[in-house]
C-alpha cells in the first residue's frame, strides 16, 4: 500500500494540498465523498443514510451528491443488507455499510463472522471480500444497556477480519480511505461521542492512514496509556492533566488498528516508561485490554516495574440514571486514578 | 421445454455422474479418506440437474452444503470436487473448505455454504452486483426446505423485491430438514406460498421430473434477467440418504417411505423417456459405466494430489499485501503462531 505517513497531531502538511480543521464527522464524509468520487466500485448501504441524511449526519449530502444507486437505503433488515455487501464484494464492488451503531451489528454476527471472515480461507484463496463495515461504539448518552456497548474486541479476536478504530479526524479520514481501498474485510469502529471532536485533517485525496501501525499520540517517559478511539481521547486529557498536577510524563499510544495490532510501536513505549495502563470504553474482561496486557507481559517483561493495570467500562448492563451511568463509565477521574496507582504516586 | 435427445442425453450423462459420485463419496467417506460433515444428495439429481441446466453461462450460483451435484452440474470437474473431499491442494478450494464449501468463479459457482439461509444476503448482494455492473444475468440461490425458517429468508426476499434484483431462490424441498419434516417445521407446507408476503412469483414443481424443473428456472431466470424480477421456486424431491454420512435416514422415516420414492427414481424417469426416442439399451448402460469410471479415475486423481504443506496453513485468509499490515503483531504472539501462521505467507 502506497500510504502518506499520517501527520503529527495539529501540524499541516506541506503537500500543497495543506489542511482544514473539521470535526471527526466531517472527516468520515469527506473519506466517503473522496472513494465515491474517486472508484465507481464503491457505494454506500445502511439504514437512513440517504434521504434521512444518516441517523449520525456522517452521509449528509451524499445522496444529492451521489444518488440513489451509490448512496443507498436499506430497510432495517441488518443481517441481510451485511449480506448483501458481502455477496457485492465478492463480485469485486467495494461496499461500504453503515450500521447505525454497533449494538445492532448482533443481528448481522453471522454474516460478519461466519461468512466475511472465512471467505479468503475457506475458498482456498480464490475469491475475496474488500467490505467495509463503518459503526459507532460508545456510551454516556443515558441510552442504557442494549445501545451502550463497545465490544469491538470480539471482531479483533477473529482471523479473517481487520479491525481499526481512530481517534481524530486524521485518522478518520485516513483509516476509512485506507479499508475502503483494502481487499479484506474491514469493520472501522467509530464512537458516538468523538464525532463532534475537532482536529486537522489532511486534504490530499491520496492521504491514508496505514493498517496496522499504531501512532505515539503523546510522547512521553514515566508510564505508557494505550488506548484506541474515544479512550485515546480520554487518555489525551489524562495525560495533560497528569503533567500539570503531578508533574507526571505520560506517553498515550493510539492503536489506531485491533487487527493487525501493533505491538511492536506499544513495546517499544514501554520498553521506555516501564509501565503500563491500558484503557478502552468496552468491559475489559477477554477485551482489547486483555489482549495488551497478555502480550505487554510477554514481550516486555524485563522492563515492567508495575502490574500491567487496565481501566474499561465497570462489568455491568449499562444503567439508565446518569450517575450509574457516569461511574461505570472508563472517565478521566478514573483513568487518572489507575495511572497513579501504577507509578505508586498517592492521589 | 423442447429438449433435444441430445441435449438430453448430456442431462442424462451429468445425473448418472452425480449418483455415482454420490455413491462413491459416501464408500470414500466410511473408509475415512474423507472427513467432516458429508451431505449426499442422492435422488435429487433431476431438480439439481434441471435447474443448472437453466443457467446462462455467464450466470450466477450460489448453494448451500449439500452441493457436490451443483458443482458437478455447473461444471466443476470430478476431480476437484473428490480432491476437495479428500482435502489435497488440487481440490477446488484447495483443500480449506471440503464438501460444503466448493466453489469454481470460473464457471459462476460462488459457493458452498454451511449455515442454513447464510447464502441468502450473499446471493442478494450478488444480484445486486450484477446489476450495478450493468451486467445482464442472474442468480441462482438454492437452498434447503429448512432455510425458510431463518430471518435471512425474509430479509433476503423483501430486499430482492424492493431493490427488483435478479435471483431466483431455488427451494429444494426433500421433505426434512435435517430429521424434522415440513409439516413439523413450517406453518405453510407448500413452502412456494411463502413468496407471496413479498409479492414475488412463485412456481412448485415436481423436482424429479427433470423436463419440468428446467422449464420453470428457465422461465424465472428469463424474468431475473430481462425483468429484474426476482422468483422462488420450490422443488419437490427426495434425499434417500440421511442428512449426512453420519445419520442413517431412518429415525424420521421408514424404509417403506424411502423405498416408495426410489421406485420413482429420477434417473429411471429420464431414462425411460430416452428409450422411447429410441436410445438402444446398450448406449443407455454405456453412458453409465463411463460415468462410474469417470468418478474412479478422479479417486485416482485426487489421492495422487498431495496434501496441503502445514506452511501454507494462513494462506489465503487475507489478500495479498496484507503481510505487511501484520508485521508488528508478531511481538507477543501466542506460542507457535509466528511459526504456524506469520512464518507461512500470510496474505502473500
Amino acid at each position: 500500500m502506497s500510504a502518506a505517513a499520517a501527520p503529527p497531531r495539529s501540524q499541516p502538511q506541506a503537500d500543497g494540498y495543506g489542511t482544514a480543521t473539521m470535526t471527526f464527522r466531517e472527516a468520515l464524509r469527506l473519506a466517503l465523498r473522496e472513494e465515491l468520487a474517486r472508484d465507481p466500485r464503491v457505494f454506500v448501504m445502511g439504514e437512513e443514510v440517504g434521504v434521512f441524511d444518516g441517523a449520525y449526519k456522517v452521509t449528509q449530502g451524499l445522496l444529492e451528491e451521489f444518488g440513489g444507486d451509490r448512496v443507498r437505503d436499506t430497510p432495517i433488515s441488518e443481517e441481510g443488507f451485511v449480506g448483501a455487501g458481502v455477496g457485492a464484494a465478492m463480485l469485486g464492488e467495494r461496499p461500504v455499510v453503515e450500521i447505525m451503531t454497533l449494538n445492532f451489528v448482533l443481528v448481522a454476527m453471522d454474516q460478519i463472522i461466519n461468512h466475511a471472515a472465512k471467505i479468503g480461507a475457506m475458498f482456498g484463496g480464490e475469491v475475496r471480500c474488500p467490505l467495509v463495515i463503518r459503526t459507532p461504539n460508545g456510551a454516556g448518552n443515558q441510552l442504557t444497556a442494549q445501545h451502550s456497548q463497545s465490544f469491538e474486541g470480539w471482531f479483533a479476536g477473529t482471523p479473517g477480519l481487520k479491525v481499526v478504530a481512530p481517534s481524530c479526524p486524521a485518522d478518520a479520514k485516513g483509516l476509512l480511505k485506507a479499508a475502503i481501498r483494502d481487499d479484506d474485510p474491514v469493520l472501522v469502529i467509530e464512537n458516538l461521542t468523538i464525532y463532534k471532536e475537532h482536529g486537522e485533517v489532511p486534504l490530499d485525496p491520496e492521504f491514508l492512514t496505514p493498517i496496522g501501525l499504531a501512532e505515539v499520540a503523546r510522547p512521553g517517559s514515566d508510564v505508557t496509556l494505550v488506548a484506541h478511539g474515544y479512550a485515546t481521547v480520554r487518555a489525551l486529557h489524562v495525560a495533560e492533566r497528569l503533567e500539570q498536577t503531578h508533574g507526571v510524563s505520560a506517553e498515550v499510544v493510539d492503536l489506531r488498528s485491533l487487527r493487525p495490532l501493533d505491538v511492536e510501536t506499544v513495546a517499544a513505549s514501554v520498553a521506555k516508561t516501564s509501565r503500563a495502563v491500558c484503557i478502552e470504553e468496552g468491559w475489559p474482561s477477554y477485551g482489547v485490554s486483555a489482549e495488551l496486557a497478555a502480550r505487554i507481559q510477554r514481550v516486555c517483561f524485563d522492563d515492567l516495574d508495575a502490574p500491567v493495570e487496565r481501566v474499561g467500562m465497570a462489568e455491568v448492563p449499562l444503567p439508565y440514571a446518569k450517575q450509574l451511568e457516569t461511574a461505570a463509565m472508563p472517565g478521566e477521574d478514573r483513568i487518572e486514578a489507575a495511572v497513579l496507582a501504577t507509578l505508586g504516586v498517592g492521589a | 421445454m423442447a429438449i433435444a435427445t441430445v441435449t438430453l442425453q448430456g442431462l442424462y450423462e451429468q445425473m448418472l455422474l452425480i449418483r455415482a459420485f454420490e455413491t462413491e463419496a459416501e464408500r470414500q467417506y466410511k473408509a475415512a479418506r474423507i472427513g467432516g460433515y458429508c451431505h449426499i444428495s442422492s435422488g435429487q439429481e433431476a431438480a439439481t440437474v434441471g435447474a443448472t441446466h437453466a443457467l446462462d453461462a455467464d450466470d450466477l450460483l450460489v448453494t448451500g452444503y449439500r452441493c457436490h451435484g451443483f458443482a458437478l452440474a455447473r461444471g466443476v470437474s470430478p476431480e476437484a470436487v473428490m480432491a476437495e473431499l479428500f482435502g489435497r491442494v488440487d481440490g477446488c478450494a484447495h483443500g480449506r473448505g471440503g464438501s460444503m464449501h466448493l466453489l469454481d468463479v470460473g464457471v459462476g459457482y460462488y459457493g458452498g455454504w454451511g449455515i442454513v439461509a447464510g447464502q441468502l444476503p450473499i446471493a442478494t448482494g450478488l444480484a445486486l452486483a450484477l446489476v450495478r455492473q450493468g451486467r445482464p444475468q442472474a442468480v441462482l440461490c438454492e437452498l434447503g426446505d429448512g432455510a425458510i425458517n431463518m430471518g435471512a429468508w425474509h430479509e433476503s426476499l423483501n430486499l430482492a423485491a424492493v431493490w427488483r434484483l435478479p435471483v431466483v431462490f431455488l427451494v429444494m424441498n426433500n421433505e426434512y430438514g435435517m430429521g424434522t419434516s415440513v409439516e413439523r417445521a413450517s406453518a405453510v407446507t407448500e413452502l412456494y406460498r411463502r413468496a407471496a408476503a413479498y409479492d414475488l412469483p412463485a412456481e412448485r414443481v415436481d423436482g424429479d421430473d427433470l423436463l419440468a424443473v428446467a422449464q420453470a428456472t428457465a422461465t424465472l431466470l428469463e424474468g431475473a434477467r430481462e425483468e429484474r424480477q426476482a422468483a422462488v421456486l420450490e422443488l419437490v424431491t427426495y434425499r434417500y440418504r440421511g442428512h449426512s454420512v453420519a445419520d442413517a435416514g431412518l429415525a424420521y422415516r421408514t424404509r417403506g417411505e424411502i423405498d416408495e420414492h426410489l421406485r420413482r427414481d429420477p434417473i429411471f424417469r429420464v431414462r425411460a423417456l430416452l428409450a422411447a426416442e429410441g436410445v438402444p439399451d446398450a448406449e443407455l448402460d454405456r453412458m453409465l459405466a463411463l460415468a462410474q469410471e469417470r468418478v474412479a479415475a478422479s479417486v485416482d486423481r485426487a489421492l495422487a494430489s498431495p496434501a496441503p504443506a502445514v506452511d501454507t496453513l494462513a494462506r489465503g485468509m487475507y489478500a495479498p499485501g496484507s503481510a505487511a499490515q501484520f508485521a508488528r503483531m508478531i511481538p507477543g504472539s501466542p506460542y507457535g503462531e509466528r511459526e504456524l501462521v506469520f512464518a507461512g505467507g500470510l496474505g502473500e
